[in-house]
């Protein structure tokens, strides 16, 4: 590549300006205020992990990550994502903590991307995971509290689609018999391809019910009642024991009143192949991409030798911060304006008036190039110029 | 309101005659509109006339709620939207042509093409390293003066290809138009995007028993 302009940052990097700091800051701590409510505690990890633990344990597509090597010529990787850091944490230094543990975190993650470089490869997202809780209680819980804090962020519109990956594998193993074959149908989902989807069921040695059933599960998306229709697809035990659990799932969410937020939507995959059971997604009705996201992992620790359940979700804050939308309430500082004979006086006032709470910004006059347009930058200009507190 | 991005072209015509079919009424002036907005408040739509290339664009984005796009766009753009139906209209097909069929001589064969995403694709799945030369329209020009060896591009009739002395030389896949949705706006407007894929298909099948009766 040619040498880069002296301003230009690498790929994807952006910097945030004081106008979206302070909305990501306001956003920040209402979140982190309700999720505390409900007892969780916040916690971090490093920036750097290595590559062979929680780069491949992410479930982020290799091309994403960005790799780099320490001095001993280990391979890290930039953290892509943070449930994989805080398993590990679950499983190490938190081992001796009894489960289930409920932890969050508000950490900056990264991915690569390839396509049209204008899109964030570095963004924050701020979830939480509760581990070592296998109970429908517990999907519902994380379910409840990211709904709690998208509306305390201030979103007054939003959805949240549920579906199951576990109820997808079965139905799919039931009818095509093994992992492969499922594997192919699952990608087809995941692609979002309903058209190469259906070419391929037709095109499979199946019954004329098995391709109805597979076809079927397209049309499963809506409210509860969509439950009983999928129970007709897939007529077994791993059938009953899903929809059992969905339907306790739904009656838990009508205990925390977000039973109207909610759609179920058979067809919704993740790209995060760790999931395994009930999955979900935030939509914020003006954002044409999903807020939020997350799911039930029931194998991942094991990758870190203590076997437990969990389940989590996390949120974009740049696409929340969107969705919200920058007001224009700016709140500016205010400023005090002095000439030299003048300087102590301002420096006291400032001083009084910011152990009060106020914004205070001290600047002698001579510093200022050009005055109005200076001024301008601020609420409430006062000016302690000349000898005897006349001002200007 | 649904917005949906049409294909302004070859598939315009076929699209508002396949909505019009599943009895959405587009009033006459649709057809030779030069807006690129256009709003039909009976039917609670609004319509915005993109470049074919882009209509996938438009729905990732989500300014457009759903779309009508062409498989050879969806395959080049390799946008993250929903590929709901196959309307099984402007029918062709993506393929290789040339002014022969025989072998081509050199290291690395040049191919000329608007889609240098799918045939970059196509030849690492053959596993023949080309060199590919991305061109905005004739593209059948390219061969015929020697700047490719080989052209990627969609035909429908052939026309074209026989017209210039081309031939196909690899076939890659059949292309129609498909009908597209925003991943949002796929459950947060369900009920509406539903009913339209519901008559939109209902047409489809209908047309394509016709053919095989």
């Amino acid at each position: 590549m040619t040498r880069p302009f002296v301003f230009e940052k690498p790929l994807g990097m952006r910097d945030t300006l004081p106008v979206l700091y302070d909305l990501k800051t306001s956003i920040r701590e209402k979140i982190q205020r309700v999720t505390e409510g409900w007892g969780y505690r916040f916690m971090n990890t490093p920036t750097l992990e290595y590559y062979e633990t929680v780069g491949e344990a992410s479930a982020i597509l290799d091309q994403q990550l960005f790799k780099l090597l320490d001095q001993r010529g280990n391979t890290l990787v930039l953290r892509p994502d943070m449930t994989a850091p805080i398993a590990r944490v679950a499983a190490s230094s938190l081992k001796n903590e009894p489960f289930p543990l409920r932890l969050a975190y508000d950490s900056n993650v990264f991915r690569a991307q390839e396509d049209e470089g204008g899109k964030p490869a570095e963004f924050e997202q701020i979830g939480v995971e509760l581990i070592g809780d296998r109970t429908t209680s517990a999907d519902a819980e994380v379910i409840a509290l990211m709904a709690a804090v998208l509306e305390k962020a201030g979103l007054e519109d939003f959805q949240i689609a549920i579906g199951h990956v576990g109820f997808i594998q079965e139905l799919f193993l039931s009818i095509v018999g093994n992992e492969e074959r499922a594997a192919v149908l699952r990608r087809y989902l995941y692609e979002k391809n309903y058209v190469g989807y259906r070419q391929h069921v037709r095109e499979m040695p199946l019954s004329t019910i098995d391709q109805k059933r597979l076809m079927a599960l397209l049309t499963l998306r809506g409210d509860g009642s969509k439950l009983e229709e999928a129970i007709e697809l897939l007529p077994n035990e791993a059938g009953e024991r899903v929809l059992d659990e969905l339907r306790t799932l739904l009656h838990t969410l009508k205990a925390y009143g977000v039973a109207d937020q909610v759609k179920f939507d058979f067809t919704l995959v993740s790209h995060m192949s760790y999931y395994t059971g009930v999955v979900f997604e935030g939509y914020a009705n003006n954002l044409g991409v999903p807020l939020s996201n997350g799911g039930r992992y029931d194998e991942l620790l094991e990758r870190f030798d203590r076997p437990a359940q969990a389940t989590g979700f996390g949120i974009r804050l740049d696409h929340l911060a969107e969705a919200l939308g920058v007001t224009d309430n700016e709140r500016l500082p205010n400023a005090i304006i002095f000439s030299p004979e003048r300087r102590e006086e301002a420096i006291q006032q400032a001083s009084e008036r910011r152990a009060d709470g106020e914004k205070v910004v001290v600047q002698e006059l001579s510093g200022i190039t050009n005055l109005d347009a200076y001024s301008e930058r601020f609420d409430d200009v006062t000016y302690l110029i000349g000898k005897n507190g006349k001002g200007m | 309101m649904l917005t949906m991005a049409m294909p302004k072209g070859r598939i315009f015509e076929e699209a508002v005659e396949l909505l019009r079919n599943a009895g959405y009424q587009l009033p006459p002036e649709f057809d030779d509109s030069r807006k690129l907005i256009i709003d039909i408040e009976e039917e609670n739509l609004r319509f915005i006339l993109a470049k074919p290339m882009d209509v996938p664009t438009y729905v990732e984005h989500g300014v457009a709620d759903v779309g009508i796009a062409g498989k050879d766009v969806m395959l080049e753009e390799e946008r993250n939207v929903y590929e709901v139906l196959d309307l099984k209209i402007s029918g062709c097909y993506l393929a290789v042509a040339g002014l022969s069929d025989g072998p081509i001589k050199g290291v690395a064969p040049k191919i000329a093409t608007k889609y240098p995403n799918v045939a970059s694709n196509y030849f690492r799945q053959q596993g023949e390293q080309v060199e590919i030369i991305k061109l905005n329209g004739s593209i059948e020009l390219a061969p015929l003066i020697g700047l490719a060896d080989r052209i990627v591009d969609i035909v429908s009739t052939g026309r074209t290809l026989t017209e210039n002395g081309l031939m196909e030389t690899a076939f890659i896949e059949p292309i129609t138009s498909r009908f597209i949705v925003n991943p949002v706006s796929y459950r947060t407007k369900d009920a509406i995007i539903d009913d339209m894929v519901e008559r939109l298909s209902a047409v489809v099948e209908g047309e394509s028993a016709d053919e095989n009766r």
